[in-house]
């Protein structure tokens, strides 16, 4: 019969409002990060490194990205002739059909999907962050201290603590409360949204709770467990961990990796991240450009001012355009004489001759200032950006563009351009 | 598919000096993210042909762990696949590869075994794209029993290191050379030919009895008037890495960019091994004019007209100039390279000065070094 010791389940089904347009066509987990790696890249590598050979994906929001990017897991090493990855949508069902409701709600309506591994334990996983993390460690910790379930936490400053789910323990890492987004905090340790379940405790809990609405690990299925006396417990994790669900802290992230010596660390040898290559050949620099503090994915060409950017792979920055403060994703084309500060310019994109983005004074967004704001510009996956056109700050476009939406060739801070037929 | 292929990669060339005491030519890295065998296998597999058998003998260690799985260059298939052929002892056999016939012979049944009529024999060290589709059909049209793929050289050029070709207006082959000192022709056997199975079982069958092992001297050359020889002429870029100067300059070649156009943007693409390196990384004091720079690399200090190899980690205040960095290099800060090919896995100390003062020059340096 088979067996396996572990399987994950990484939820990827969730849409990621706060990142705007970024992910107005692809789930957030398939959003590009780092130059040529997509966010679910993390922990898929990370539960190959740790050993973890079976993965249920979870998609509901835009697979379409995440399905082609997956494959049949070659990148990862995920494909087995038992176990690998699985690709897991919400399908029809003879009675009561439905989306998946809520995060445990998605783990319940596939539960099939594990009985077949017959596994010990289930790891939970999110696809919305960065981080290396060894989840055997995690495992020997829940199986130490014989829990039920062990939830990651990592400590926070304590006045950011009120942003997380908190969790108050004693001084074993015994769990004894938890607070959702609690005013005030009384503790710094948050959930960091990884779980290891024994799986007989999670199945029957699912079961249990399976007629509740919209079914969540952090609200119904941990208090639930707990409820019914079961030894939970904390593992402290103090690594790097990095939430990039908003623009401005996915742009830091990615700023975060061109430090000197960055505290995420893609160079080591040990611990790599995996990804689907498609480009290969190397990246050329021309005669004509400047590069500072930057780097730069595999096929791009770079003509110009490159400083402090991240680059995908693909690239082209024609001659004379200026790249500052900025990410630019896969396959993008910047033309001759463009200047970018400060702007996020997802996959596809054409930036016409001599644009500027990111130019005037900081006004907040007219539509959405939770989402388009800290000076960004934000620009939706095969954008057009005509020729001469200048753009300014907290402002997001999206759909091919002319240069008649640009009164004076102009489109001012905190203005949202979205193209009819690009809804979001 | 009508065709299953052969790609000859077992030779030792001299005239690589040290760079072939570490691997076979076909491992030869290439343009950065390549190995030279990868154009051969990427063409094999471009053209359809499903089943490819690769023949290794020197040094193999690096060209056999860069084909340790076929799938990148998509002939991890039920239907075929990728064979390696090293040398194996048989109970009526225990010779090492004597010649490229030789290499074929003794792994005759490949061929037996197969129902494809058509052969591709390509070799392991050529830089170059080409449909052999093309030239299958033209094989077929001039009813040949043997195609072989030619290129017309600079007639300023020493051919002394090619077959050289001559052939009548209908293409067919009247004179082959093989090294000649001063040829009659700068027209260049490609080292590409194409032949129909069941010739090439009975060719090499009748060389084995003659204890015969070169397929140019005793197949194609003695059998040139007594066969239909046919000469296919390619026309666009092919590269032989024959020798240091060639392996410098083809990879100088990518720095252009109608050379870099053909081979990265066009179709159909050049596949290799997927290393999983991060991003290339460029740290305040980095300055680079007109370079290659390959996936993992870390750079501090100045490179111009280079090429840097995956992962070369370039110091605080190099200068790297006109040379080619190979995988693997680590090099010290202050450090001056200019006209040099860097070893792989070298480590060149802080404040060295290497140049290479007449012509290129290789710089071999095995520093130990812990890698984290």
């Amino acid at each position: 019969m088979i067996k396996k010791e572990m399987i994950a389940m990484l939820l990827a089904g969730g849409q990621g409002s706060r990142l705007g347009v970024l992910t107005s066509k692809v789930a957030k987990p398939a959003v590009a990060f780092g130059g040529k790696y997509r966010i679910i890249d993390f922990p898929l590598s990370n539960c190959i490194n740790s050993g973890v050979d079976t993965v249920g994906v979870l998609t509901q929001y835009q697979p379409l990205r995440l399905n082609s990017h997956i494959g049949i897991g070659i990148p990862w090493d995920l494909d087995r002739n038992i176990g690998g990855v699985s690709v897991l949508p919400p399908y029809e069902k003879i009675e009561s059909t439905e989306w998946y409701t809520g995060t445990a709600n998605a783990i319940y309506q596939n539960i099939d999907y594990m009985e077949q591994y017959n596994p010990d334990y289930v790891l939970i996983l999110s696809g919305d962050h960065i981080y290396k993390m060894d989840y055997e460690v995690m495992l020997d910790y829940h199986k130490q201290n014989g829990a039920e379930a062990t939830i990651a936490v990592m400590p926070v400053p304590i006045e950011e603590a009120s942003r997380f789910g908190v969790i108050i323990t004693d001084e074993n890492h015994k769990i004894e409360d938890f607070e959702e987004k609690p005013e005030n905090p009384r503790s710094n340790l948050a959930s960091m949204g990884i779980y290891i379940f024994n799986w007989k405790a999670l199945k029957d809990s699912l079961i249990a709770l399976s007629n509740q609405p919209g079914l969540d690990f952090g609200k119904h299925i941990i208090p639930y467990l707990h409820e019914q006396k079961a030894p939970l417990y904390a593992y402290e994790f103090n690594g790097y961990w990095k939430d990039v669900g908003t623009l401005s802290s996915y742009w830091e992230a990615n700023m975060e990796l061109i430090d000197l010596v960055p505290d995420f660390n893609l160079y080591e040898e040990y611990w790599k991240i995996y990804t689907k290559s498609e480009i290969l050949p190397p990246q050329y620099i021309s005669g004509d450009s400047v590069i500072d503090k930057s780097i730069i994915g595999e096929g791009s060409v770079i003509d110009g001012q490159v400083i402090n950017s991240v680059i995908g792979c693909g690239v082209r920055i024609g001659k004379g355009a200026i790249v500052r403060d900025s990410i630019i994703m896969n396959r993008s084309v910047i033309e001759e004489g463009c200047e970018l500060y400060k702007a996020i310019v997802a996959e596809d994109v054409t930036v016409g001759t001599g644009s500027k983005l990111g130019i005037g004074d900081e006004v907040e967004n007219e539509t959405d200032p939770h989402i388009y704001n800290h000076g960004l510009v934000t620009v939706g996956e095969k954008s057009i950006i005509p020729p001469g056109v200048t753009i300014g700050k907290n402002t997001c476009i999206f759909g091919v563009t002319e240069a008649e939406d640009y009164p004076d060739g102009n489109l001012a801070s905190g203005k949202t351009l979205i193209k009819a037929g690009e809804e979001i | 598919m009508r065709a299953i292929g052969i790609i000859l990669a077992g030779g030792n060339n001299h005239r690589m000096k040290e760079l072939s005491q570490n691997r076979a030519i076909g491992a030869m890295p290439i343009a950065g993210s390549y190995r030279s065998i990868d154009f051969s296998l990427s063409n094999m597999s471009n053209s359809h042909i499903q089943k490819v058998a690769v023949f290794t003998q020197y040094n193999a260690r690096s060209l056999n762990e860069h084909l340790s799985s076929s799938k990148w260059w998509d002939f991890g298939r039920k239907q075929g696949g990728l064979f390696v052929f090293t040398p194996a002892m048989t109970a009526d056999n225990s010779n090492w590869y004597r010649g490229t016939a030789d290499a074929i012979y003794q792994n005759l049944s490949y061929l037996k075994d197969s129902h494809e009529p058509y052969v591709v024999i390509a070799s392991g060290d050529c830089v170059y794209k080409l449909d052999y589709n093309k030239v299958l059909e033209y094989h077929v049209d001039k009813k040949a029993d043997i195609t072989i793929v030619c290129k017309d050289m600079d007639p300023n050029l020493s051919v002394d290191r090619f077959g050289t070709i001559k052939m009548n207006e209908e293409s067919r082959i009247e004179e082959f050379e093989e090294k000649p000192l001063i040829s009659k022709s700068s027209t260049v056997s490609c080292g590409i030919y194409v032949i129909r199975r069941r010739l090439l079982i009975e060719m090499i069958e009748r060389c084995a009895e003659e204890d015969r092992y070169d397929f140019v001297r005793d197949i194609l050359i003695r059998y040139k008037d007594m066969k239909r020889l046919y000469g296919y002429k390619i026309k666009d870029y092919w590269r032989n890495i024959a020798s240091v100067d060639d392996y410098f300059s083809t990879n100088m070649d990518f720095l252009k960019p109608e050379i870099r156009d053909y081979f990265f943007h066009q179709y159909p693409d050049i596949y290799s091994k997927v290393d999983d390196l991060p991003p290339a990384k460029y740290n305040s004091g980095a300055s680079i004019k007109n370079s290659l720079i390959s996936s993992g690399c870390i750079v501090n200090g100045t490179v111009e007209d280079s090429v840097l190899f995956k992962k070369a980690y370039i110091g605080n205040n190099c200068y790297i100039k006109n040379s080619i960095i190979l995988n693997y290099v680590y090099i010290g800060d202050n450090t001056h390279i200019e006209n040099c090919i860097v070893e792989s896995r070298g480590t060149i100390r802080a404040n060295s000065y290497y140049k290479g003062e007449n012509g290129v020059q290789i710089v071999v340096e095995k520093g130990d070094r812990y890698v984290l």
